[in-house]
C-alpha cells in the first residue's frame, strides 16, 4: 500500500527523488549551486560522523574511567591520605587478597542470601496486592489505602521494632529488605495493570476472551513494562535496604566486615566492600535490563536521539 | 458460506440514554443475511452506540435485539494486542487452540502473507488495519461489524481497503453493518444505506447498483447529493 504513495511522491526531478532529505535540495534556489551539492553535503556529514563518534560504550566508559584516574592522581600526590581514602591500588590488592582468602566471597554469599530470601518474599507480597487491587474493584478499595498509609512510614525507621519482633538474626534483616521490596512492586504492578488500554481490553472482550483469559492476554502483559520498572526499582532498594539491615548487630556479611574495618580505619576494605554492594546491584540491575530488552522487544517506544 | 436460517439483525424499539439523555430512542432494524447496510449520520447521532450494542459491549439497553450468535468487530483504531504477534492476534480468543496455519489462510487472503511473525508496531496503518480484518473473518461471523475502519487511513490506502472489504464480503457472504462517515464509501459498498438521526434510522436508501461501482454513476451522485443533505450539508450551487 505505502508503494503506490511513494511512487507517487518521487515522481519530481530525479536528483530531488534520490535524495531522502527533500528539504537541502529545494531550500537552494534551483541551478544556483553545483548539482552535485546534496550529495557532497550527504557525504562531509557521514565522514563527519565517523571521525568524530566514537562508539557508545567508549564513549560510556569515558567519565567513570577520567575519575578513576583522578582518584589515582590525587592519592599518588599524596593529596588523599590512605586514612581518608585508599589509594586504587590498595584497593584492587585488597580486594584480590580478600577474595583468596575466602573472605569477601563468603560474606557475599550471607548477604546475597539475605537479599534473595527478602526480596523473593517481598515481590511475592507485592505482586499478590498489586493483583488483587489491579484486578478487582473491592481489591482496589480495600487494599490501596491500606498500602498507601504503610508507605508513608519510614521503612528504614522500623529497624528498632523489627530487632524487638525478629530477635537480632537473620530475620529482622529479611524482614527489612522485604519490606522495602514490596512498595516499588505493589506501586508499579498496581499502576501498570490500571494503565493498561482500555480499548485493548474491550477488543479483547468482543474477540471472546473470558475474565481469566483477559487478564493472562491482555492486561498482564500490558502491565508487564511497569512491572519490570518496579522490579527494577525493587532490586535496588533490596540492596540498599541489605546495607542498612547490616549495620545493625551482623556477625556476618559484607556488612559485617565493613564495621569491623571501621574500627581499624582499614579504608581499603571499606571501599572493597562498598564498590562490592554496587557491582553486586548493578548486575542485578543488567540482567533486569536485559531481561526487559528481551520481554518487551514488542513495543514501539522512543529510543534516544 | 455460511448459511443463515434467521434474519441476521431484528431491532425493535431499541432505547439507550446516557445519564436520561436518550441516544438511541425506539429504534427499529432489519438486517438481511449477507446483506451490506452502511450507516451514515453525523457525531454524536447514536451510531456509534448502535454499533457497541450489536458488538455486546453495552448491554444496559432497553427494547428488543435479535442478532446472530457469531459476530465480529473491526474498530476504527486496529486495537491489536502489541505484545502478540501477528498471527497470534489473529486466532486471539478463538475457542481450543487454534494454530498458526489457520491465523495464515486469513492474512493470505487480506494479502498479508509474508507479515504473519511480525510484531503489530511493524505494520503500517493500513496493514494493521487488514490484519484487525482478518481477525474478524477468522471467526467467520454471521455478522460483520466495522466501526469506521478506514477513518484513519489516507486517501489511497483507503480505496484500497474498500476493495478489500467489499471482495471479503462477496467471499464471505456474511451480513455487514458498516458505520462511516463518508457518503462515497457509503454508497460504493453497501446495498443499503441508513442515516440515523434523532436516536432513530431517520432516512433510508437502496442501492441497486451492479459492482464494482463507479464513483462518478450519476445514480450514485443523485444519491448523495440526497443522503448529503439528509446529513445537513447542502451542496454548493455550480
Amino acid at each position: 500500500m505505502s508503494s503506490q504513495q511513494t511512487s507517487i511522491v518521487s515522481a519530481p526531478p530525479p536528483d530531488r527523488a534520490s535524495s531522502d532529505g527533500p528539504l537541502v535540495p529545494s531550500a537552494r534556489p534551483a541551478g544556483a549551486g553545483p548539482p552535485s551539492a546534496p550529495t557532497t553535503r550527504g557525504a562531509s556529514g557521514a565522514g563527519r560522523r565517523n571521525r568524530w563518534q566514537l562508539p557508545r560504550p567508549v564513549r560510556r566508559a569515558g567519565g567513570p574511567l577520567a575519575t578513576l584516574l583522578l582518584w589515582w592522581l590525587l592519592s599518588a600526590t599524596g593529596v588523599l591520605s590512605p586514612e581518608v581514602l585508599a589509594s586504587p591500588g590498595t584497593v584492587f590488592g585488597k580486594a584480590l587478597s580478600m577474595i583468596a582468602d575466602g573472605e569477601l566471597p563468603t560474606a557475599i554469599a550471607v548477604s546475597g542470601r539475605r537479599v534473595v530470601l527478602g526480596f523473593g518474599i517481598g515481590a511475592v507480597i507485592g505482586t499478590a496486592l498489586a493483583l488483587v487491587a489491579g484486578l478487582l474493584r473491592l481489591g482496589e478499595d480495600l487494599v490501596d489505602s491500606t498500602v498507601g498509609m504503610f508507605r508513608t512510614l519510614p521503612w528504614v525507621g522500623l529497624i528498632p521494632l523489627f530487632i524487638i519482633w525478629f530477635g537480632i538474626n537473620e530475620e529482622p534483616k529479611i524482614a527489612l529488605i522485604a519490606l522495602g521490596v514490596t512498595f516499588p512492586i505493589y506501586f508499579n504492578l498496581y499502576a501498570g495493570i490500571r494503565g493498561v488500554d482500555a480499548q485493548l481490553v474491550e477488543a479483547g472482550r468482543v474477540l471472546g476472551l473470558g475474565r481469566w483469559g483477559l487478564v493472562r492476554h491482555v492486561v498482564l502483559p500490558g502491565a508487564l513494562p511497569g512491572a519490570l520498572v518496579g522490579l527494577r526499582y525493587a532490586l535496588g532498594t533490596a540492596w540498599l535496604a541489605l546495607v542498612w539491615a547490616e549495620q545493625v548487630n551482623a556477625s556476618q556479611g559484607i556488612g559485617y566486615l565493613m564495621n569491623n574495618a571501621q574500627q581499624f580505619f582499614q579504608t581499603d576494605v571499606i571501599v572493597v566492600c562498598l564498590v562490592t554492594y554496587a557491582v553486586l546491584g548493578l548486575l542485578c540491575d543488567l540482567i533486569v535490563r536485559l531481561a526487559t530488552k528481551y520481554l518487551l522487544s514488542w513495543r514501539a517506544s522512543f529510543e534516544g536521539a | 458460506m455460511t448459511t443463515l436460517t434467521s434474519p441476521a439483525v431484528r431491532i425493535r424499539g431499541l432505547t439507550k440514554a446516557f445519564d436520561q439523555r436518550p441516544v438511541i430512542d425506539g429504534l427499529d432494524l432489519d438486517v438481511r443475511p449477507g446483506e451490506f447496510v452502511a450507516l451514515l449520520g453525523r457525531s454524536g447521532c447514536g451510531k456509534s452506540t448502535l454499533l457497541r450494542i450489536l458488538a455486546g459491549l453495552d448491554t444496559e439497553i432497553g427494547g428488543q435485539v435479535e442478532m446472530p450468535g457469531r459476530r465480529a468487530v473491526a474498530f476504527q483504531a486496529p486495537r491489536l494486542m502489541p505484545w502478540k504477534r501477528v498471527w497470534q492476534n489473529v486466532v486471539l480468543g478463538l475457542p481450543g487452540r487454534p494454530d498458526r496455519a489457520l491465523a495464515q489462510r486469513y492474512l493470505d487472503e487480506v494479502g498479508l502473507s509474508g507479515k504473519t511473525a511480525v510484531w503489530p508496531k511493524t505494520l503500517s496503518g493500513g496493514e494493521a488495519q487488514r490484519v484487525s480484518l482478518a481477525r474478524a473473518l477468522v471467526r467467520e461471523p454471521d455478522l460483520l461489524l466495522l466501526d469506521e475502519p478506514f477513518g484513519a487511513l489516507d486517501a489511497l490506502t483507503r480505496v484500497k481497503a474498500q476493495r478489500l472489504v467489499a471482495d471479503l464480503w462477496t467471499a464471505h457472504g456474511c451480513a455487514v453493518l458498516l458505520v462511516t462517515h463518508d457518503v462515497e464509501e457509503a454508497l460504493l459498498l453497501a446495498d443499503r444505506v441508513l442515516v440515523m438521526d434523532g436516536g432513530v434510522i431517520a432516512h433510508e436508501v437502496a442501492v441497486d447498483l451492479a459492482r464494482p461501482r463507479p464513483v462518478g454513476h450519476p445514480t450514485l451522485v443523485a444519491l448523495r447529493t440526497e443522503l448529503l443533505g439528509r446529513l445537513g450539508i447542502s451542496e454548493p450551487a455550480k
